[in-house]
């Protein structure tokens, strides 16, 4: 079987997989971080989005060929800081219901804020249009987007 | 809150060695481990089912029902600690197993905190009473003169206090008071306080386990592969080239189809791709969404068994009355919760262990013990955290599987579903129509109102073929209508359909509402009335539902004018126990509809949480909006036509609409919270688009152009 080193959260991780092998069952199945959702297989949900160099990226349509030498972040590396902003935020609001979908929703605005700490309405939408949310949490996500932008500027 | 590990096998024998007949004893602990005792192990004070004190003071509150987003592993345990008198933020909260020691462990139909609001609190109070009592005796002086507070009983002539954990054992020595005196609801310190959810910090840091997270030693991968027809199966099989792929650890036909074992997700994945099955399609290979069209409509011409009636509809009209006539229908749709279905099964030596994400954990267990020829002491059911369910939980076929797969392969699996059949072979919202006539008189008062719903009954489908019409469960959402109308007639007639139908969100307060409400306003147009006074005018003054209703035009500022494009509707309905009311604002341009606002109003009696609350109302908005705007499940060839989130949509970010969620405050009897806010909401915005656009909505999803 094919081996890999991939940086993930910071750390040098050996996996041997299939070739072809979507990234998202690489984290789940090989490294046990088990933060990073399955929701569609397909790129549509962003339940599994985490970070490649920094940008948010869907997990279930990368193969772990296309990974080579980046650098992975999964929530698990995000929560290292449990006083993150947005962490904080996410609780002060109480925006989560089932929580499923929240690592990929808060992966998803944690690189837009990374990249540009005053994005305009329009790079939000963008952003974060494309993670879906079956509990319908929508309404306190952008409540606290909007919030923690204020903050920032 | 403390994150300590569940007391071991030996604490809880020790209690159990202490506390005598009078308490509750746990039926598996074995006789030969009671008399185990081991000399310096805590102690545990156990009074009933629901919590347990250890003598260093750590309060255990045990969370019975299933935790799918809707707050109830925060909101009852608030039940128990307000009776209680405990420090909130040092109780342990504990998810029990599927146990019948519980009562009804189904979450669902807005239950929870409706069934267990007076046990709950009573089940706190009692223990609170025998702290009490213990204390009394040790100072030797009388329970009135003692309270409790904070996880301490202190002695009013003196304060001098004692924990909890110091009380334990001669608490335990006590007999169980029957009949204890509850809180006076001014004295809550918990109940109506916006307390912070438990579960959210691990949730939102990737550390919460849901069924899909599951992972037990041992344990392979599986995947199923299930005919596309409903009703079809398994004719013969060809897994040579699923073999021949790595990591494949079996192929094994279940109940239901072929699964592949694997030694991980992927693989199991590839494998059963791999698998060449023929099937038998069975009899329903050539059904589509228009025969099922059709069949509803061949029985709208009938007139339905009556299950409410008022005067006579079909009396002749009288001079200048106007009489209108419409047809309403919508389709099935599909729960698609974020996290599809899955389980984790370890079937060895004649006994189940399930870890299952399921709001039905008993039924899970009878099913699971059905499908192995066990007995269902044989079965144990964890219940894990779910990402959603909104009713698809309550059918444990995933369950079923994955124990089927354990047992045949000799390992333990977690079964996983992709999206793709998570879309495919779910247990749908009934599709129906609805035959709405009504009339007005010449001064524009109501005279004649009927609806007859023509729907698969879920009850019937699923449980009771002989079911008496008059107890079809279409009828749930379009009978006990508040309005004062002369004649009126609420019937139903029934289709069978070999599509699977369960409950969905709110059931078919998810369908009945969407076409009376939207009717009523039909009616209101036809008598040149405001739509919201026409229906204010036709509730009693002391009905509840006509204070909402009055609240939510304040609110939203009913009756002020709107720029060009834009549009209100209002809609009311009374959804398990609880009254609801609302106002959709909208922009319609090109077509397109853009929700801007809705403004509910909610009077549910006690709310026990105002936060979990509000979030439930804005998450039926969007959950209702989905159904509305874009639902809609059709049937090919016997199966399901859409299979992911590209072709069944739900709402988007950008398509929330601001959502003011105001409540009535009172003490009345609990309602439902989880389910209440999906009623009003398509008819809201339907009546908004026909104030925007003159166009009446009638059929779901919505199409204009």
């Amino acid at each position: 079987m094919p081996r890999y080193i991939i940086t993930v959260n910071n750390k040098k991780k050996t996996v041997e997989v299939d070739e072809g092998t979507p990234l998202v069952w690489v984290l789940r199945d090989s490294l046990g971080l088990t933060g990073t959702k399955y929701g569609c297989g397909e790129g549509i949900c962003g339940a599994c989005t985490i970070h490649i160099d920094g940008k948010a990226e869907r997990s279930c349509i990368l193969s772990i060929e296309d990974v080579g030498e980046s650098s992975i972040t999964t929530i698990e590396g995000l929560v290292e800081n449990p006083e993150y902003p947005i962490f904080k935020k996410w609780i002060e609001l109480e925006v989560s219901q089932c929580g499923y979908c929240q690592p990929g929703q808060i992966m998803t605005l944690a690189a837009l804020l990374q990249q540009n700490p005053k994005p305009s309405r329009k790079e939000i939408d963008d952003a974060m249009n494309s993670v879906l949310c079956r509990c319908g949490t929508y309404y306190r996500i952008k409540q606290a987007v909007d919030e923690l932008v204020e903050e920032q500027s | 809150m403390k994150n300590l590990l569940k007391p071991t096998r030996r604490e809880f024998i020790k209690v159990v060695g202490l506390s005598g007949s009078g308490l509750f004893l746990a039926s598996y602990i074995p006789f030969q481990d009671v008399l185990a005792k081991a000399v310096d192990e805590p102690k545990i004070f156990t009074p009933n089912v629901y919590l347990r004190i250890n003598s260093d003071g750590v309060v255990t509150i045990i969370f019975h029902r299933s935790e799918l987003g809707q707050g109830v592993k925060t909101a009852l345990p608030m039940l128990v600690a307000e009776e209680l008198e405990v420090d909130w933020e040092k109780i342990v909260i504990e998810q029990s197993d599927a146990d019948t020691k519980y009562g009804n462990q189904t979450t669902g139909g807005s239950t929870s905190i409706r069934l267990n609001y007076d046990p709950l609190r009573i089940a706190g109070a009692t223990a609170r009473v025998m702290l009490i009592t213990a204390a009394a005796s040790r100072w030797n002086v009388p329970p009135e003169n003692c309270y409790a507070e904070n996880g301490f009983v202190i002695n009013k002539l003196n304060n001098e206090k004692l924990g909890y954990g110091e009380l334990v054992e001669d608490a335990s020595k006590l007999p169980v008071p029957k009949n204890v005196k509850l809180k006076d609801p001014k004295d809550f310190k918990l109940i109506g306080k916006r307390i912070h959810r438990i579960d959210t910090p691990d949730k939102i840091h990737g550390i919460a386990k849901f069924g899909i997270d599951i992972v037990i030693p041992g344990m392979y991968y599986a995947a199923v592969s299930r005919c596309p027809v409903f009703g079809g199966k398994v004719k013969s099989f060809d897994a040579t080239k699923t073999k021949s792929l790595p990591g494949i650890k079996g192929v094994y036909q279940i109940s239901r189809g072929v699964a592949v074992v694997a030694d991980s997700t992927w693989r199991a994945f590839n494998g059963r791709d791999a698998l060449e099955i023929t099937w038998d399609y069975g009899k329903y290979a050539n059904i589509n969404s228009v025969d099922i069209h059709n069949e509803l409509l061949k029985h709208s011409k009938e007139d339905g068994y009556e299950f409410e009636g008022k005067g006579d509809v079909n009396k002749k009209p009288e001079e200048g009355e106007q009489a209108i006539e419409s047809i309403y229908e919508v389709p099935f749709l599909s729960h698609s919760p974020m996290e599809p279905m899955d389980c984790v099964a370890k079937v060895e030596n004649g006994k189940a262990e399930l870890w299952v994400p399921s709001q039905s954990p008993q039924d899970a267990r009878t099913q699971v013990a059905n499908a192995l020829s066990i007995s269902e002491e044989k079965v144990t059911a964890h219940i894990t955290l779910m990402g959603g369910g909104f009713g698809r939980r309550h059918v444990n076929d995933y369950a079923v599987e994955a124990a089927e797969i354990s047992k045949a392969s000799g390992n333990p699996v977690k079964l996983t579903w992709t999206r793709e059949e998570d879309t495919k072979f779910g247990w749908y919202r009934p599709p129906s129509m609805n035959v709405l006539k009504g009339s007005v008189s010449k001064d524009g008062k109501p005279l004649k109102f009927s609806h007859h719903v023509i729907a698969p009954s879920i009850i019937q489908m699923r449980f009771a073929p002989n079911l008496p019409p008059a107890q079809y469960d279409i009828k749930e959402g379009a009978v006990g209508l508040q309005y004062q109308i002369p004649n009126l007639r609420i019937s139903g007639t029934t289709i069978s359909t070999h599509v699977p139908i369960s409950w969905y969100r709110s059931v078919y307060n998810s369908q009945n509402p969407f076409a009376s409400e939207c009717f009523i306003d039909e009616l209101a147009h036809a008598a040149n009335k405001d739509p919201y006074e026409f229906r204010r005018d036709m509730l009693p003054d002391d009905s509840r539902l006509k204070n909402v209703l009055i609240v939510a035009a304040e609110k939203s500022g009913w009756g002020t004018p709107l720029p060009k494009d834009k549009g209100r509707g209002i809609a009311i309905a009374e959804c398990y126990e609880s009254y609801n009311a609302q106002v959709a604002e909208i922009t319609v341009e090109s077509n397109k509809i853009k929700v801007d606002r809705y403004v509910v109003v909610v009077d549910c009696g006690v709310v026990v949480n105002p936060d979990i609350m509000e979030a439930q109302m804005q998450g039926a908005i969007a959950f209702a909006l989905s159904g509305a705007l874009k639902g809609e499940i059709t049937i090919k060839n016997g199966g399901v036509e859409q299979s992911n989130f590209d072709d069944y949509e739900i709402l988007t970010y950008n398509e929330m609409p601001k959502v003011e969620v105001y409540y009535i405050k009172n003490f009345y009897k609990v309602g439902g919270i989880g389910e209440v806010g999906m009623a009003a909401c398509p008819p809201a915005l339907c009546n908004a688009i026909f104030a925007a656009t003159g166009k009446r909505i009638r059929k779901l999803p919505i199409h204009l152009s």
